[in-house]
């Protein structure tokens, strides 16, 4: 597949777009843990919910 | 399951972690397949393989657009019907539509160097979608600012109403202002008739990213609520330890 | 209706004393004008040339600063708090609010134009051009303002994160008003096009402003 001259613009383009919707997954993934680590902390110290159902639920 | 049953977090909670594999499955085919045909693609007369840029460009704009668009009615939900997860899907929105807007703008400005000869141009769409991208930023800027979560919504939905209302008016003022003063080269991003060639790929790659933003949003969403369940606890943990 | 009449009349009393504000936003305007040549250099044509951009520029920019004072000074003594009580619809008390706002620090810098465009060297008819239409463009700045003000209230460091989210929805108005004014000096387009599509944004911000900055003090002082 022959780019043409001006490849480089076009490898940066790809290269750039799957950087950022790699970041946005990688922070969507860690946010998803930390707060459950969060929620098992608090809970694990006694907090209790109103409803007095778990914070983290089945998911 | 109507909106009002899915108002209850924990039920969205299950939802979404009952669907979300299936999204991602979804999400990575169709952005591989678009992505083989733009490889595949063969090169423009007159961009020659340049016109690639365009498979990743376009859908990147067409969503920076639509998500102020799923943040407007998600703004609705806040102010009208006071729909508990309208909140949350507009804060969770709000980042991932800025970082499209972001993209629209770098692979836009990566396309009009070898085009235009310069990496800006204040051309009409790239110019509204920069103004687009300060109006992202303003209203994270918003949300970061409001210590409580509901009235950072109802002050952020508020925004993001003026803005969609003011969307259309800026694009139509920006392209006005633009064939005033109409720079010597004149060069119409993508051309108004598309080529099959072109369109199928194109088309694939929008609904690919379509389908990336719906998979992130709910993921935030999902996120959201858990972070809005540890500031409740943290709450309650300060409020029975301060005896 | 007297309470709206009232409310303008210590809006207009309270923004022209000292501390008030209003005069200092042509100050301001003064200040941009004479920073202008310093950056673009001192040659007349140029200057001429960017005369309505400059103006323009410096009026929305003195806009702009004067904006937080539209609910900040109410907000501090409390008596936001009992206009929100009061029985007058708090869209009507905005749209009060603004145009008192408008008057007292948006129409000084319309007449400050003609001795500023003397500075940039613009002859009569320039000068009158733009007065006119800062005179139809100042309202929707100050209108569309309104609402950023209005969110920024209840914030303690709101200051530049109203310019922020003020100045996307501004570039409409300065598009046209600078347009209006360009086609009036010298260009091919008639000057009736832009100037009418600039008072159709006032008109437009006179009802969106007070509608939107009423939801957001309602959303935010509860």
């Amino acid at each position: 597949m022959s780019l043409g001259p001006y490849a480089t613009f076009i490898v940066t383009s790809y290269a750039l777009v799957t950087a950022v919707v790699a970041a946005l997954i990688v922070w969507v993934i860690v946010d998803y843990r930390r707060q459950k680590a969060r929620l098992h902390d608090l809970e694990a110290s006694g907090v209790v919910r109103r409803s007095g159902r778990s914070a983290v639920d089945a998911s | 399951m109507t909106l009002t049953e899915l108002a209850n977090p924990s039920r969205f909670l299950a939802l979404a972690g009952r669907i979300l594999p299936w999204l991602v499955a979804a999400t990575a085919l169709v952005l591989l397949i678009g992505l083989y045909q733009s490889a595949t693609a063969p090169d423009d007369y007159q961009q020659g393989a340049t016109v690639k840029i365009m498979f990743i460009h376009v859908p990147n704009a067409w969503l920076s657009m639509f998500v102020w668009g799923v943040m407007s009615v998600a703004a609705l939900g806040t102010l009208v019907w006071r729909h508990p997860l309208a909140d949350v899907a507009q804060k969770a929105a709000a980042p991932i539509g800025a970082a499209f807007t972001f993209l629209a703008l770098v692979t836009g400005s990566l396309w009009g160097r070898p085009m235009w000869g310069t990496y800006w141009q204040w051309d009409a769409r790239l110019t509204s979608v920069l103004i687009l991208f300060l109006m992202y930023l303003g209203l994270m800027a918003l949300w970061r600012a409001v210590d409580d979560p509901s009235r950072a919504a109802r002050a952020a939905a508020v925004l993001t109403l003026v803005g969609a209302i003011n969307i259309p008016i800026i694009k139509f003022s920006v392209d006005w202002w633009n064939t005033l003063h109409q720079p010597a080269s004149v060069f119409r991003m993508g051309g108004s008739t598309l080529d099959r060639a072109f369109l199928i790929p194109l088309l694939v790659m929008a609904v690919g990213f379509t389908l990336l933003f719906l998979t992130l949003h709910i993921a935030a969403m999902r996120n959201e609520i858990l972070r809005r369940r540890v500031r409740t606890l943290q709450m309650l943990q300060a409020s029975t330890s301060a005896v | 209706m007297t309470a709206l009449a009232a409310l303008i009349g210590r809006d207009i009393r309270v923004a022209l004393r000292v501390g008030g504000g209003a005069l200092i936003g042509v100050l301001f305007f003064l200040t941009v004008v004479v920073l202008m040549p310093f950056a673009v250099g001192p040659d007349l044509a140029l200057l001429k040339q960017l005369g309505p951009a400059i103006l323009w520029l410096g009026a929305l920019l003195a806009s702009l600063l004067t904006l937080d004072r539209l609910f900040m000074a109410d907000h501090d003594d409390g008596s936001l708090d009992v206009i929100l009580m009061s029985r007058t619809p708090l869209e009507f008390v905005c749209a009060a609010k603004a145009l008192a706002h408008w008057l007292a620090a948006g129409l000084p810098l319309v007449i400050a134009t003609p001795v500023l465009g003397l500075l940039l060297n613009l002859d009569g008819a320039a000068t009158g051009a733009v007065a006119l239409t800062l005179l139809a463009g100042t309202p929707a700045l100050t209108f569309t303002g309104m609402i950023g003000a209005a969110l920024a209230v209840t914030l303690r460091r709101g200051g530049l994160l109203l310019a922020v989210l003020v100045l996307p929805l501004s570039i409409p108005v300065l598009i046209f008003g600078v347009a209006a004014s360009q086609a009036a000096i010298s260009g091919p387009l008639p000057f009736g096009t832009p100037f009418s599509i600039l008072c159709a944004l006032s008109l437009a911000s006179f009802v969106i402003g007070p509608f939107a900055a009423a939801m957001s003090l309602r959303q935010g002082l509860d």
